[in-house]
């Protein structure tokens, strides 16, 4: 039981159980969005408009986040940009102490908008990239016209001198594209790009069977980063996400259950991570009813996976349980039915072989047909 | 790798890299794109004399100065603590 309310108490305890602090802060300001990736990682019931947080209790949350020990703050979405608020909460994330990060699509930031963004304090840009032309740009993100605009917000993130990653969404149906794309975050002068293989939560789930890459695209797209990594050294950071569902051991999900960070839905609800809302076992909070400090230490879902009590076996046993913990919850949820087992794609999991046909299956299948994103109904 | 920095070379740190003063975890942290780097207190002593006009060599000599430790030895340990950061991209020099 926590004694006080107030967040240096709560802090103080938590501390006394073991639970660290936060330090990044996934705000999905709406989950309107232009673009309709089939990929996307939001969860299949959207958020509507009129549910969202309004500016004021944004800017109250971010000042929670930094008394929590929040260091990092990344505006995302849906399209962040969809809000008409966006300058004004950059501003007060950056008045508030945080590191402030804007994931965005391009679509819906203007040069003027940008310059906004910049005078507000904007400390970096995070630009997804559906594909290195628009053939395949417009049609993964089902938005004709939206790779010129891209091309054309990367232009002016440049010439503002936002420091910029450029985050590369790949499948089986780009996965070719991979050598381009990193070309393209050199030319566009990105410090950073992020190669990550389609993740398989939200709408992807959908899409397994169009979107799973090739054992053998997989150990490709491996060995492209390993060399572009050596070749780029001190001019382009290349972070990477590997093919989920073909590996041998499972994620680091969230650095950790309730460890690391933590995610606010469009409504105000305060999740572990973005797919924590397929498990429909927890009860979330909301900032609109309590103090982000009091969410974090004694949340239910926060406590939920923490510490080692609630894994099964052969994570109990396994000399890896502090290392990975036992993989990801919510693809747990996914493919074994039950959030706390071990992760399926850990090959000590019961249903390794299993899984590996169904990947096996998924990546070779002929139906490439792709199912897009809904947006939220209006109200 | 070995940690060298030229003495006649400026460190800066560019846009989007910035010292932070942890208040809820009493220390310094080297904020940066998607990274929040936790330094220890030399690490901290370091970056502190980067204001982008300082040379490398300078630093060094003032750091050796402040610590009592010999010059060749500071030039080793920060040369290799800025290279690291070199190669993330959290530092550049001109």
């Amino acid at each position: 039981m926590m004694d006080g309310t107030r967040p240096e108490d709560l802090q103080a305890e938590g501390k006394r159980l073991g639970i660290p602090a936060p330090i990044a802060m996934l705000a999905e300001l709406t989950h309107r969005c232009p673009l309709s990736c089939p990929y996307c990682s939001n969860p299949l019931e959207l958020a509507r408009k009129d549910r969202e947080l309004d500016t004021e209790t944004w800017v109250r949350v971010f000042r929670e986040a930094a008394d929590l020990g929040i260091l990092q703050l990344h505006l995302s979405g849906g399209e962040p940009a969809s809000r008409r608020d966006l300058v004004e909460l950059v501003s007060a994330a950056r008045e508030a102490g945080l590191y402030t990060n804007l994931i965005t699509s391009g679509i819906g930031l203007s040069q003027r908008r940008l310059q906004e963004l910049d005078a507000a304090g904007l400390d970096h840009v995070q630009l997804s990239l559906q594909g290195t032309d628009a053939e395949m740009a417009d049609k993964i993100g089902g938005y004709k016209g939206g790779f010129k605009r891209k091309m054309q917000v990367a232009e002016w993130i440049k010439e503002i001198g936002f420091p910029l990653t450029l985050n590369a969404v790949v499948h089986r149906q780009n996965l070719h594209q991979l050598p381009r794309a990193i070309e393209m975050a050199l030319e566009m002068e990105a410090r950073r790009i992020e190669v990550a293989i389609v993740q398989f939560h939200g709408w992807a789930l959908a899409n397994r069977n169009a979107l799973m890459p090739t054992k053998t695209q997989a150990a490709e797209a491996s060995r492209i980063v390993a060399e572009a990594r050596k070749a780029h050294k001190g001019r382009l950071v290349l972070d990477y996400v590997p093919a989920d569902y073909h590996s041998d051991y499972p994620k680091r999900c969230m650095g950790g259950w309730g460890t690391t960070g933590l995610n606010i839905a469009p409504d105000g609800e305060v999740l572990p991570c973005h797919a924590a809302q397929t498990i429909k076992t927890l009860r979330f909070d909301n900032v609109r009813a309590k103090n982000l400090s009091e969410i974090w230490y004694s949340g239910a879902a926060f406590n939920a996976y923490r510490g080692e009590d609630w894994m099964q076996e052969p994570c109990r046993s396994c000399e890896f349980k502090k290392k990975d913990f036992g993989g990801c919850r919510c693809q747990a949820m996914a493919l074994a039915g039950d959030p706390a087992a071990t992760d399926p794609v850990c090959i000590k999991s019961p249903l390794d072989s299993e899984r590996q046909a169904r990947a096996e299956q998924f990546s070779t299948s002929e139906d490439t047909e792709l199912t897009f994103r809904a947006q939220p109904s209006s109200a | 790798m070995t940690g060298s920095v030229a003495p006649e070379a400026v460190p800066v740190l560019p846009r989007g890299v910035r010292l932070h003063y942890d208040r809820v975890r009493d220390q310094w942290v080297l904020l940066a794109p998607e990274r929040a780097v936790a330094l220890d207190a030399i690490g901290h002593a370091i970056l502190k004399e980067i204001d982008g006009s300082r040379a490398f060599g300078s630093i060094v000599r003032g750091l050796a100065e402040t610590y009592g430790a010999p010059e060749d030895q500071v030039a080793q340990d920060a040369g290799g603590f800025l290279r690291g950061l070199m190669d993330r991209r959290f530092l550049e020099t001109i």
